[in-house]
């Protein structure tokens, strides 16, 4: 039986942005979608983002364009990025807004009733559309109030606190499904699938003390990647320069506080010197004055430079014993802003003044830089418009034939550093390329799910029972959340801000022996309910495989761009490292083996990545097809 | 010597609930969530037993998710916020009290089934009717007063923290409680959203509906975004109203 009569089946991991756009787009092209998500997938961590989205409309004369945005987020990546999809990211930008307001989301709104723009990191032009400081929230409802309105047909189906264990592959390799645990009564279950979309997101909980939520451990992705999916750029990481320390995570202080006027300052202390960006010595501001350090460094673009930089520069600050109350934190202060820019902050002023108590209105937070964005993840495709092989191969596949992936989980679109308002774009236009190309490639099956045999999918289940059985039946003396805190220890320790080769080399190492001892742990929940001590003790495993991936990829690139900041190789170095990293699971070592892709530079020349002088400039880009099709 | 402080928590499961103590180190920025996350690093009891670890639902940790809303020290509210010494300081003792919420079937410990809230946005029509994801334009235009109307109301998690205070939920009625009420409001507040106001007004003309709320106001005392749910309940009370004598005229 064809599949073409009858209705695609396609399961979606992972409710967020990217998600929740996939799902949107296949059921409106009529495939039956399963989401499955950890959690509501109201509850994903798109919510958390706050600050807004990118789209050069040029709402404000200042003759912004999609292409001076693709050069933005170009530069801004440091060359990383492949520029086909990052061009087309950008010329869909002001459709998806548009679509967005359609939808009914709650932008802000200028007095003529359109929507207001305004500035973010990374780039001099007010691009950035906002709901308040909670966009994520907003744009996250939107899509989930469009994908709730499939589910009376049927046409969406959606299983809620479930997770994703493995791909169902054929005799070919091809994905046919996946399994998954309900995380209530810890059923095993198999979905049947003719093509699967991986949208998981980030990995910020391998490091712990990070913006993310709960639920992004990287698990799905670790999986896979032991399954056979390339896993491409693990070593780059974002760390937000602006974060509130805590005991249970770090909670972000969007970019919008310093968009709206924001400043980074700590004491000056003209005894200390230090070197400036342009190379030369520049003292440490004047002593029992604020030194607004980022301001003076970066004239043009002051406190609104890109992430990587803001984080570093505040770490060195404090490595210098500049930081408030001689601790790794410095001031970013709005209390100076007028109350109507204030009120804009609102809801993440009150997040402060819940954890500390203190009134950052009043007087300034106190805030340091932690883990943040998930550059790297699964390798994907992407035939441009007009390679001679369009139309055989599709869009954010992943290695393995029918399986996709897209949002934070795939590594397109931001290289080495991602700017700021770009995520929640990047994961909304992945999502409706997603829904594009999986109908496309379902409609070109020659054989469905439906007629796949059933062994396929009992070996898969029978996996699964396997690796329950093994976990329940430890019985050593580790504990896998004592084993995560070291892990993340390590991690934080040398793999973020700052790396050099002899502690990626001994964390590398330390991750190795957290992987031996993780053989011993016993679980002190034996239940068959609700079981959260097995569900993380089998999340630990692709977590540590993660932690691999991402510092072997760090000890070898002897560079610095974008996120990855090596100072025993302070440059960018184009000749050697101008290319994408691939990890790629070798079962007999269970180690990530890395080899290397080149990057596609078809429209911009790399140049240097500088932000101590403005210049809005006109960036000519080079080959822009003429037929590029929209995914809006 | 180091401070401490005990955590009582209401665990179990359907039909076997009971009360379980935890001595925890007090630290300046404990709060619920960490305390729950020290009891998986050590999972013994204030009695010095072996139990397993408490289970409870988070996400973002930030207040913007509505993952970990439970009863602490009574109180319908999201855990991530609840800071241990405020906790300490405003009940005077030395104990902090965790239970799930009441309203909603008991999952294990501090988890419940939220599902109802989420299936009562399908009655409620609680979405724009939108032609489809391509463009067509831009949407209507809005003034800023009207959107942060809009905005305030959309900023609901569905935490079900409203419904678990609300006294009118409980086992002998089916008041649907307050929050997809004033997610009628939202929806028939934006311009292409009132099109369809008559198919969720109905919606809220059904037994359980708009009728059952008793003004106890409880809602907005705890719900953590601040919403004016009581300003909903009574604007969607007026159009429900005026729809029902919309309905009896034309017949």
């Amino acid at each position: 039986m064809s599949v073409g009569k009858q209705h695609k089946s396609v399961v979606v991991v992972g409710g967020g942005l990217a998600g929740l756009a996939a799902a949107m787009k296949l059921a409106e092209k009529g495939c039956k979608v399963q989401i499955v998500s950890l959690t509501k997938v109201k509850r994903s961590h798109s919510v958390c983002a706050q600050g807004g989205i990118n789209a050069a409309i040029n709402s404000k004369g200042e003759e912004d364009s999609p292409l001076i945005h693709a050069y933005d987020t170009i530069k801004g990546g440091d060359f990383l990025a492949n520029q086909p999809p990052v061009v087309e990211m950008c010329l869909a930008a002001p459709a998806i807004i548009n679509m967005l307001d359609r939808f009914g989301c709650t932008f802000n709104r200028t007095d003529e009733g359109n929507l207001d723009f305004r500035r973010f990191g990374g780039t001099l032009y007010n691009r950035t559309a906002f709901c308040g400081a909670s966009t994520g929230q907003q744009l996250l409802y939107s899509l989930d109030e469009q994908v709730r309105r499939y589910e009376p047909a049927g046409m969406v189906e959606k299983f809620e606190h479930h997770e994703f264990l493995r791909l169902v592959l054929d005799e070919k390799g091809i994905a046919r499904g996946i399994v998954m645990v309900d995380l209530f009564n810890l059923k095993l279950e198999v979905l049947k699938a003719d093509a699967v979309v991986i949208a998981t997101g980030g990995l910020g909980v391998l490091f712990k003390k990070s913006t993310n939520s709960t639920f992004c451990t990287g698990a799905a992705n670790g999986r896979l990647y032991k399954q056979g999916m390339k896993y491409a750029n693990g070593e780059f990481i974002q760390i937000h320069p602006t974060a509130i320390p805590g005991a249970d995570k770090m909670r972000l202080m969007s970019e919008s506080a310093r968009g709206e006027g924001g400043r980074i300052w700590v004491e000056g202390d003209s005894s200390k010197s230090i070197i400036g960006p342009e190379g030369h010595m520049m003292p440490c501001g004047v002593t029992g004055e604020p030194w607004y350090f980022l301001e003076e460094m970066y004239p043009a673009f002051g406190n609104l430079v890109p992430r990587d930089i803001a984080a570093r520069e505040v770490l060195r600050i404090c490595e210098l014993g500049l930081g408030v109350d001689g601790l790794y934190q410095v001031y970013l202060d709005v209390s100076h802003l007028p109350d109507e820019r204030k009120n804009k902050l609102e809801s993440i002023l009150e997040i402060y003044q819940k954890f500390t108590g203190d009134d950052p209105r009043r007087m300034p937070m106190k805030i340091f830089p932690a883990v943040h964005y998930t550059m790297g993840g699964g390798w994907v495709d992407w035939p441009a418009v007009n390679d001679p092989d369009r139309w055989q191969r599709y869009r954010q596949m992943t290695n393995i034939e029918g399986c996709f992936n897209v949002g934070e989980s795939d590594y397109q679109y931001h290289g080495a550093n991602r700017l700021g308002a770009n995520s929640l774009l990047s994961c909304i236009f992945g999502g409706l390329v997603v829904g594009g190309e999986v109908e496309r490639y379902t409609s070109n099956l020659k054989i469905g799910c439906g007629d796949i045999s059933s062994n396929v999918y009992d070996a898969a289940l029978d996996a699964e029972q396997d690796i329950r059985k093994d976990l329940m039946g430890r019985n050593g003396k580790e504990n896998a959340h004592c084993l995560h805190d070291e892990l993340a220890e390590l991690l934080v320790r040398n793999v973020t801000v700052k790396r050099n080769n002899k502690d990626l080399a001994a964390t590398y190492a330390g991750i190795m022996q957290i992987k031996e001892r993780y053989r011993d742990i016993s679980l002190s929940d034996k239940s068959r309910f609700a079981n959260q001590t097995y569900i993380f003790a089998h999340q630990f495993d692709a977590m540590i495989h993660l932690a691999l991936i991402i510092t072997k990829g760090a000890l070898l690139r002897n560079e610095f761009r974008g996120a990855h900041y090596k100072p025993e190789f302070p440059n960018r170095n184009d000749r050697e490292w101008l290319k994408t990293t691939i990890a790629t699971y070798d079962p007999l070592s269970e180690e990530p083996q890395i080899s290397y892709e080149d990057v596609d530079l078809r429209h911009l020349d790399p140049v240097e990545r500088q932000y101590t002088s403005a210049k809005k400039v006109r960036p000519v880009l080079k080959e822009i097809p003429p037929n590029i099709q929209l995914p809006v | 010597m180091e401070k401490r402080f005990i955590l009582r928590v209401y665990r179990g499961s359907p039909g076997r609930q009971y009360w379980e103590e935890f001595d925890l180190p007090l630290l300046p920025s404990s709060n619920v969530i960490s305390s729950l996350m020290e009891i998986q690093r050590r999972p013994i009891n204030r009695e010095g037993r072996d139990v397993e670890p408490v289970v409870w639902e988070s996400g973002c940790l930030e207040e913007v998710c509505g993952s970990c809303s439970m009863l602490v020290d009574g109180r319908p509210r999201q855990a991530c916020t609840a800071l241990i010494h405020t906790l300490l300081e405003k009940s005077a003792s030395e104990c902090v009290a965790l239970a799930p919420m009441s309203k909603f079937p008991l999952v294990r410990d501090l988890i419940v089934d939220r599902s109802a809230m989420f299936e009562n946005l399908i009655k409620a029509h609680a979405w724009i009717d939108s032609e489809g994801a391509f463009d067509r334009g831009p949407g209507p235009k809005i003034s800023p007063k009207k959107q942060q109307m809009m905005y305030a109301l959309s900023r609901c998690m569905t935490c079900g923290c409203c419904v678990e205070a609300c006294p009118q939920v409980n086992s002998k009625s089916k008041f649907v409680g307050p929050q997809v009420i004033s997610q009628v409001r939202l929806f028939n507040a934006h311009p292409t959203g009132a099109m369809q106001s008559e198919t969720r007004l109905k919606a809220m003309m059904q037994e359980g509906g708009i009728s059952s709320c008793g003004n106890a106001q409880n809602c907005v005392h705890v719900c953590p975004m601040k919403i004016p749910l009581t300003e909903s309940i009574a604007a969607v009370g007026r159009d429900v109203t005026l729809q029902a004598f919309k309905i009896a005229f034309e017949e």
